[in-house]
Order: C-alpha cells, then structure tokens, then sequence
C-alpha cells in the first residue's frame, strides 16, 4: 500500500501546504485504496471519485493562486451517511432513505469544506444510528479491519472502519450514546465525543436530539484534534449549540501532559460482564498514568447503573417522533396502496429495520399518556442524577476513566438478534451522553485473549474537551513508545 | 321534530368556550427564516427547517414570542419566567414532521379576562391560557365532488403555510349568559379581534384564514350542579358563524337530550349554507398526542425588562378606547357601535383633534364619507381627504360660510381631488351670499314668479314659505342659508 | 408489568408501522424484555428531582425576524414520490384532523 495512505492527516496538511504533493494525488491513492480494499471492509455506501477529485483539484488550484486554503486542506475526511451533503445521498443505513439527496448541506461538513477537505464518501452505519455493530444497517453490515468476521462497533462502525482500514485519514461520526466511542475502540483508533452541543447538528439526522453529538475519527490523537476544531463552533441554526470558543483542542493534543492531573476511576464500570482482556489493559493504563504522575483515585457514581435503562427511555423516546415524518408522503420509501393512513404505515414497516422498529414502538409507550411519569419522566429524573453525580465527581477529580467498552470487537451475527445483548455495548458511555460531556476513547492495546483492540474512555466536564486530548496524547505517546510503532500497524485483517 | 331556541332555553343553562388560533404578522415563519405571504404559488415558500427535511432545526422568531406576549398582556394575563415548547405528535400529511411543535402544560400566557359588552351589561370571559405553535400546510383535495375531504381520491399538500406562527387563545368556559350565550360569543370573537388589530399583531382575516375559530358548547339542566358534555365545533369562518354555531348546537343538544339521548362528546362540523352542524371525528377515544419537551428548542424565559417595555408599547386598547370617547363625546352605545362598525373612530378622533366638535365629525363620516367609502369598496380612512379637511368644512359650516348643502359640495369636490376646501369654496365661489342686499333681489322675484304662494302665506299658511326659499336657493345656486332666507321671505311679506 | 402482543399491536398502530404477524410475534417478546429491563428506573427515589430535559442550560435562543433565502420549489419537491400542480401528491386522506 502507498505510504502516503499512512500518513497521519496533519502530515498530510502539512505537505499538501507546503507544496510537495498535490490534494489530487492524496485523494487519488485513498481512492485507489477504497477500491482494493473496500469490497470486504464495506466502509462505504457511496464514494463518487470524480466528485472527490474535483474537491482536490480546487484546493490544488487556490493553492496554486495563493488563495487562504483551510487548516485541512487537501485531507480526505469519510462521513458518516447520517450528515447531509449535497450532490450525495444521505440513506442514514435505512432503506427508507434509499437514493434520497438532500437539497442542503449540514454545517459541520461545510465547514469542513471551507476547511478544504476532501469528503471522499458517505460511510456505513446502523440504521438511523441504532446499535453498536453496524448489523442494523440496512445495506449489510462493516467489517473489523482487525478481523473481517468481526464488527467494526456502531453505530458509526463504517467511519471508524474506514480510518482503521486506511481508506481515509479522518472520519466524521456522531455520539449519541457511545457511536463513536465504542467502534474507536474496537477498531483501535481514536473517537471523541465532543460536548454537546460543541458543534452543530444542522443537517445532521436527527436521532435522539438531546443527545446526538457529531465527533472526529482520527488514528492519532492530534488528527481527531485538527478535525475536532475544524467542525466545531456555534451554528445560530442549531438552537442547542454552545455559544463559546472551541476548547484549545489541537494545543493539548500536542502537549500531551498528566502530572498533578487527578484522575478518578468510575468504580461501577467494572466486574461481571467485563472481558479480562480489557480490563488488563485498563489496568495497565492506570498504572501508566501514575507513572506519567497523575494522582488517580476510584469514584463511585451510584446512579450510572441506571444510566442503560434511562439511555433506553429517552432516546427512544425523542426516536419515535424525530422519526415520525418518514411516511413517504414528501421523500423517501413509498410503499403500499390504499388511503394514506395505510401508506404511511406500509412504507415504514417496509424502509425500517427491526431495531428501529423496536425503538419506535417503546418510545410510543413511553411517552403514552398513563406511562410517562414513570417511564420517560423517571428517565428525565435519573439523567438529573447522573448529572449530580458527574457533578460532584468532578469536584474532586479533573477527569473520569473508564474502559470504553466491557469486550472487544464481537462477532458479527453474535448479538444481532438480541437488542439487550447489544444494548451492553454503551454501558460505559451512555453517562456522558446523558450528561451533556466531553469523551475520548483512546487506543492501549490488545486483548490478550483475541488480540483485538481495546482503550482507555477519558471523561471531562462539558466545555473542558482540551483536558481529553490533553491526557489521550500523553496516553498515545507513551504506549507508541513502549510498543514502538502505532497499534495499528498490528492490524492484519487486511 | 327540532326543539327551538327559546324552548330550548327554558329547561338548560349553556355553556360555551372558544378556542381561536391567530396566524401572527410576523414578516417570516416561527422557527426559520421563510416569508410568510398569503397566496403566493405553492411551495415557493419553503425550506428544510419549515419542510421539516431530514436534519433540520428550529429556531425561535423572537417577534413572534414579543406578539404573543403583547397579546397576553392586553388581555390582563400572567406571563410565564419560563416556559418551553412541547411536541405534540400525531400523524396527518400537512404537517411535515408529523409533530406540531406547539406548548403543552407551560403556555407563555396565562389566567387572563377580556371584557365584553352584549346588552348593555359586562360580560367577563376568563381567558385560560395563550400560547405559540407553528401552522400546517394546506391540502387541496380532488376528485370528491365537494372539495372536502370525504370522497377525495388525493391531496395535494402546499408547505407555504407550515411553520407560519399561530397563536392559540382559549377562554375559560363562559357560564351564566343563558339567552344570550350566541350574542356573548360573538362578541367575544368581535372584540377579541379588535384587541388584535389595535395591537397591530395579525390582520385578523377570518376571510382568509388568519382568525379561526372553534367553539365549545354544552348544555345543562337548569340548577344542576355540573356542566354537561360539550362538544367541538369547526369551520366557524365569520363572526356571523360564531354566534349560529352556538345557537344550532344548543338547540341540537336540547333536542338529543329531551329525545332521552346523550350528547356525545365529539368534534362537529358547522355548515354556513345550513346553519347547523354535523358529526366529524368521535372524541370519545380522545387521542394521545404524546407530549414531550421539544428537545430541539431551549426554554424560554422572558425577562421582567423586555415584558415590561412591551406592557409599556401597548396601545390603547378598544375597551378603553371606548369608554374614553362614549364619555368624552356623550355617545350611547349604539352611537359608538355606528362609528366602530363604519371603521370610522380614527377618522373621527382625530378631526375632533382638528377642532371640529364629536357631532360635526360624526356626521360627516358616518353620512356622506361613510357613503361614499362603501361606494367605491374602500375604508373610510383610505378616501383622499383628511380628518383637518372635514373639520374645516365644518368650522365653515359653523361659521356660516357654508350652509350644509354647499358643504357636502365641498366635500364632493375634495374628494375628487380639486383641492383643499378653501381652495374649492374661492374656486367655486361657494361662499354663502351673505349680503341680504343681494338676496332681497331673489326674494322680490321669487314673490313676483308666485304670487300664489304668496297668498297662502299671507292667509297663515306660514310652511308655504318653503316654496319661496326654495325658488332663492334654486336662484341662487343653494349659495344661501336658507333659514336667513325664511326670515327675509317672511319680513318682506309681513 | 409483561406487554402483551396485542398491545404491541396497538403500539405499531399508534406508530404508523404496519407490521405483519410473524414480525408482531417476534418483536413482542423482546420488546417485553426490554420494557422489562428499562423499568429499572422505577426503582429510583427521585421525589422532588426535577427532570433534565436538556443539557446545556441554555435558555432565550432566537432569531431575528429577518427573511432568509429559501429553497425553489424544485428543490422542496425533489425527492417527491409523487407531484402534481406543484404540490405533494398524497394518497387520499381517510379521517379529518
């Protein structure tokens, strides 16, 4: 494979920059990548090479022009088939979406735009962002670069995937209750989850609104940085976006630093249900981070074992009417005859997979008038205490660990059937969804047992995203260190 | 077969409420940036936010929220410190998102009154809350033979309309104005849209839509201790509307009750061609809408500054209004009931203001303006003559330059744009002759040309002496004061 | 509480999903396992918590009542299953909201 494909992004700014290879020739061997790998990684449902040339050709001639050309310029980003894009689809992994083109860009990838990227494709993903493998994906599910039997994580598994695979230096997902995390770690790259409401969500399909958040792939710690801040920002078409200055993200990326830093291990995210191989690594982390002179402690946050079945109330709930306007009436699947009533109905059970399903039909019930209180208004109320205990964790500790995710990659058919298997995926980091924070999950090691990756979750309050990267790359650079080369060039799935 | 009004009245007390929705004027939508016009061609006004594509957001107009507020205020009610938006979920093809977002259990405006006048007495309806939502989009249907809906074979849905703001006003129930409850609500909806147009809000077409109406109605035994089943009446289009709406369902309800029946709670249909109206969808299975927060949307908190410096823009509003100029001009009611159905109180005041006395100004607007207004299909306030032109017309009448018929000439003259009526009275020469000198010479004339009549008037018959004033005028182009004339007529024969 | 199918059927009613009957047999019993588990929440004592709706604690977001470009109507209605007149051609509609 061309060495240019495992260049780091920021190596690849930096050369296209400074003139010594042009953006055309870096889109052109991720695109030759693709093309010889992709068949049986299945990162990408759309890819359209002349359109991704053209992208490169235009940073190549503003450069050309000395024209200002962006902190990414000339980058090939993946995206997540959830964000709006014109002149591509965006099917959110459902068949309901199928061949549908939005006729308006989302702000986060025009931003990127503006930042010179290359979108080089739209990436696999479960359905409308529901589950942890990319096995609800309408189109047939990714595949682990690690192992191809295995899952690549979900519900952003085509983007990790994609990064991991080498088919694109960064990748844009969206969090919303681990979907970045959780396949960063299983892949064995870097995911962040930004705080919500850090960047926008215009154009960004709606899932569980209170909770989506986009988020950068990256295999290093500072690339996820440069395109952290390159997306992120207040949109005033977004009225939940922060108003604030984007954390200094790229600046602790690049100084990487623990000492004196207090460090609390969130003491439920272990035990039953944990595979050992993960939590020998996380062991060794913490150890690692004392060692690098962080004061680590362990926190108890009570109520995080109520965050699962909070997470699987709200969200759902906010699901069933964010996806209540697929009806086929305006875009989409139309299916079925009769009156519109039964349109309606017969496109959706056509375009909607099973998960989606499910979700909308336990939020109906949540919501229903004689189960709210005690469903989706007790959910409100927990989140409120896992708010506090967050609170109160953090005022005594700067950041919070945690595996990202009880077991490595899966097998792929293994849990597909059985949602409540499934749904352990997120037990680690459903909590900073409901709170509103900032996470990372950062590449440590191998599992012994499988050989599979796995990381370490780091969790800072909201707006202290700069803190992530700040401990992440003292992680990184200490294992890269140690190991001698990246994680990933241990990867022999492909 | 049918039990009549009075009948019906005897054995049941009514009670009624309205529920009126106000499309505000506000120059773009609720939640986006689209332009609100009335008839322009469909889906020319339409975006992803109003479209509710995939991805979309909401944003507050904040002149919709100082409307809404400015309504609440000029109708006596508490102002929420905080309030949010729900969504209230129900699937129907002119609503994009099959979500309305509307408010639920948190109005912005709450526990108000508003004062009307039917009688001769006060009459105060509660009002129970006011609040914001965002309008549907229109269906044409084709193919049934009415237009509507039953027998259609499709619809054709136009956007334009969705996302417009609406503002819901819904009164208290209104007991205890037994006959004369149709009156009462008429003159609710009447002054209600009074208040609206004072406030400059909302043209307040019920023609055109922007005013709608639906009525509650019930009826109870009279002296039983509860209220009985109310039901819903729709498609309430005129003022006119209103009040038959509340007569024929009272009516109705006496007949299904004295039949043994029992009024089923439901939503009717009133048919303008009949009067009455007829059975739609059964409440009976009330629907769940499924109320939430709208997650997509911050709350709203109005700070005390911003309602105050709106409670301080209020304009007089029409009930003060009215007992300020009944006072101040001696009027009865159905004096101001003249002025204000002729649209004429501005006029009126404001040549008052000019220094013409109430009487002068009233006559002239409600006799030969109002006359000439309706004539040509416009409002008193659009004719090319001013309220300081009509006063001085009547400073001229008062003075004795003008007699009232070469006033209305004047009048006439003005308006047809011959000028001021100084510049008219010198054009003409319209002066009244007040040289008796002058009009002796008519008067021997006239007494020479009939004799007649002269001698009628010489035997007592003193009323003759119109003739002979007449022949003056006539002789004199109307350019005298006819009553001078009488006197002169009358001495010359004495 | 178990969920019985029929009021999994009633849901999917409810939720415009037109599920046939092997679907509503497969679906149900997990669907009741799930409500079972997310139940849990009853178990909480949260008197007096005041529910978090959202995150942020923002509050006052508006816009200013400015117009702002729009889409051309071949744009709104790109997409469209079916169009007439310039409008959403929709199958009939049964009951009158």
């Amino acid at each position: 494979m061309s060495e240019l494909i495992t260049k780091t992004a920021a190596e690849l700014a930096a050369a296209v920059s400074a003139g010594e290879v042009s953006a055309a020739e870096v889109t052109q061997v991720h695109l030759d990548r693709i093309a010889a790998v992709d068949d049986r990684v299945k990162a990408f449902l759309h890819v359209n090479p002349e359109d991704a040339l053209a992208q490169a050709r235009d940073v190549d001639r503003r450069r050309a022009a000395g024209e200002p050309i962006g902190a990414l310029a000339g980058v090939p980003v993946a995206v997540k088939d959830l964000f709006a894009t014109v002149g591509a689809p965006a099917t959110c992994g459902s068949k309901i979406l199928e061949g549908w083109y939005p006729p308006y860009e989302s702000t986060v990838t025009r931003r990127l735009r503006d930042a010179g990227a290359v979108l080089i494709g739209k990436t696999n993903m479960d359905e409308f962002a529901m589950g942890s493998s990319t096995e609800n994906s309408g189109f047939g599910p990714s595949h682990n670069p690690w192992n191809l039997a295995k899952v690549p994580g979900g519900s952003s598994g085509g983007s990790a995937a994609a990064v991991a695979a080498y088919e694109a230096p960064l990748a844009l997902g969206t969090d919303t209750g681990g979907s970045i995390r959780q396949p960063a770690a299983v892949c064995g790259i870097v995911g962040v989850k930004p705080t919500y409401g850090g960047n926008s969500r215009y154009g960004v399909v709606a899932f569980a609104s209170s909770l989506d958040t986009p988020g950068p792939f990256g295999r290093t710690v500072l690339d996820a940085a440069l395109l952290h801040e390159a997306m992120s920002g207040h949109d005033p078409m977004d009225s939940t976006s922060i108003d604030a200055p984007v954390p200094p993200v790229v600046e602790a990326a690049r100084h990487g630093d623990v000492a004196g830093l207090r460090i609390g291990i969130v003491s439920e995210f272990s035990g039953e249900g944990y595979q050992p191989g993960v939590m020998t690594r996380f062991t060794e982390a913490v150890e690692l981070l004392e060692s690098l002179g962080a004061k680590v402690t362990e926190i108890s946050c009570p109520h995080f074992k109520y965050a699962l079945p909070a997470y699987y109330l709200i969200a759902p709930s906010e699901v069933s009417s964010n996806l209540a306007r697929f009806d086929g009436m305006r875009y989409g699947l139309r299916a079925g005859g009769g009156s519109a009533e039964e349109v309606m109905a017969a496109s959706r059970a056509a375009g909607f997979g099973a998960e989606v399903k499910r979700r909308i039909m336990l939020g109906t019930y949540a919501l229903s008038s004689g189960y709210y209180d005690a469903y989706y208004g007790k959910a409100q109320q927990v989140r409120t205490l896992i708010i506090r205990d967050f609170d109160n964790a953090f005022s005594q500790v700067d950041v919070l660990i945690s595996p990202p995710t009880p077991t490595t990659a899966f097998d792929i058919g293994e849990r597909a059937d059985d949602p409540m298997a499934m749904y352990l995926a997120d037990l680690c980091t459903i909590p900073s969804n409901l709170a509103g924070n900032a996470a990372i999950s950062v590449p440590t090691g191998l599992a012994p047992e499988d050989g599979l990756p796995t990381g370490l979750q780091v969790m800072a309050p909201p707006l202290a995203d700069d803190r992530l990267y700040r401990v992440a790359a003292a992680v990184e650079a200490a294992f890269t260190e140690r190991r001698g080369h990246p994680l990933l060039a241990e990867a022999k799935g492909l | 077969m049918t039990v009549t009004y009075e009948e019906a009245l005897q054995k049941y007390e009514p009670v009624f409420g309205l529920e009126t929705h106000v499309e505000l004027g506000t120059l773009t939508k609720m939640f986006c940036g689209c332009i609100t016009t009335f008839g322009a061609e469909p889906n020319t006004h339409t975006c992803p936010v109003c479209l509710g594509l995939p991805g979309s957001l909401p944003v507050v107009n904040e002149r919709a929220i100082e409307y809404t507020i400015k309504i609440g205020l000029a109708l006596n009610c508490s102002i929420a410190a905080w309030c949010r938006f729900a969504r209230k979920n129900y699937f129907y093809p002119d609503m994009p998102k099959n979500f309305q977002i509307s408010q639920y259990d948190e109005p912005l405006c709450t526990d108000g009154y508003l004062d009307v006048a039917v009688g001769g007495k006060t009459v105060r309806v509660g009002i129970e809350r006011v609040h914001l939502e965002e309008d549907t989009g229109k269906s044409l249907h084709v193919g049934g033979a009415t237009g509507r809906i039953q027998g259609a074979e499709y619809s054709l849905v136009d956007y334009n309309r969705a996302g417009i703001p609406l503002v819901e006003i819904v009164t208290k129930p209104v007991p205890g104005t037994r006959f004369l409850a149709p009156e009462v609500a008429k003159a609710y909806v009447t002054e209600l849209r009074d208040v609206l147009r004072s406030l400059d809000v909302s043209d307040v077409r019920m023609e055109e839509g922007s005013m709608r109406c639906d009525v509650n109605t019930s009826i109870s035994l009279i002296g039983s201790a509860t209220w009985g089943t109310r039901t819903e009446t729709k498609n309430v289009n005129s003022l006119r509307s209103v009040e038959r709406a509340v007569r024929s369902e009272i009516e109705r309800q006496a007949w299904v009750l004295d039949e043994g029946g029992r009024v089923i709670q439901e939503t009717r249909h009133f048919h303008e061609d009949t009067g009455v109206t007829t059975s739609g969808r059964s409440k009976e299975e009330a629907q769940d809408y499924r109320y939430f927060p709208e997650p997509d949307l911050v709350p709203v908190a109005p700070d005390a500054d911003w309602v105050e410096s709106i409670r301080a823009s209020l304009p007089e509003l029409p009930s003060a209004r009215r007992a300020r100029l009944i006072e101040s001009w001696s009027l009865s009611e159905l004096d101001f009931e003249a002025l204000r159905n002729a649209r004429a109180l501005d006029a009126v005041e404001a040549t008052v203001a000019a220094g013409a006395s109430p009487a002068d100004a009233r006559k002239w607007w409600l006799s030969e303006l109002a006359r000439r207004a309706n004539d040509s299909g416009t409002e008193v306030s659009e004719l090319p003559i001013t309220p300081a032109d009509v006063a001085r017309v009547a400073a001229l009448v008062a003075a004795g330059t003008l007699n009232d018929q070469l006033a209305r000439q004047v009048i006439e003259a003005v308006l047809d744009g011959e000028g001021t009526p100084d510049e008219v009275v010198a054009a003409r020469s319209l002066a009244v002759v007040s040289d008796d000198s002058a009009l002796l010479a008519a008067i021997d004339e006239a007494i020479a040309a009939n004799q007649d009549v002269v001698a009628k008037i010489r035997d007592g018959r003193v009323q003759a002496a119109g003739v002979l004033v007449g022949a003056v005028m006539k002789a004199t182009r109307g350019k005298a004061d006819a009553a001078r004339v009488k006197d002169l007529v009358l001495e010359r024969l004495a | 509480m178990p969920i019985t199918r029929d009021e999994v059927a009633h849901l999917a009613r409810l939720s415009r999903l037109a599920l046939s009957d092997e679907e509503l047999d497969h679906l149900a019993p997990q669907l009741d396992q799930i409500i079972a588990s997310v139940a849990q929440v009853q178990e909480v004592a949260a008197d007096g918590i005041p529910p978090t709706t959202h995150a942020t604690g923002l509050t006052n977001v508006f816009r200013a009542d400015e117009p702002v470009s729009c889409l051309t109507p071949e744009q709104a209605l790109s997409g469209a299953p079916a169009v007439e007149l310039q409008r959403f051609k929709v199958p009939r509609i049964l009951v009158e909201e």
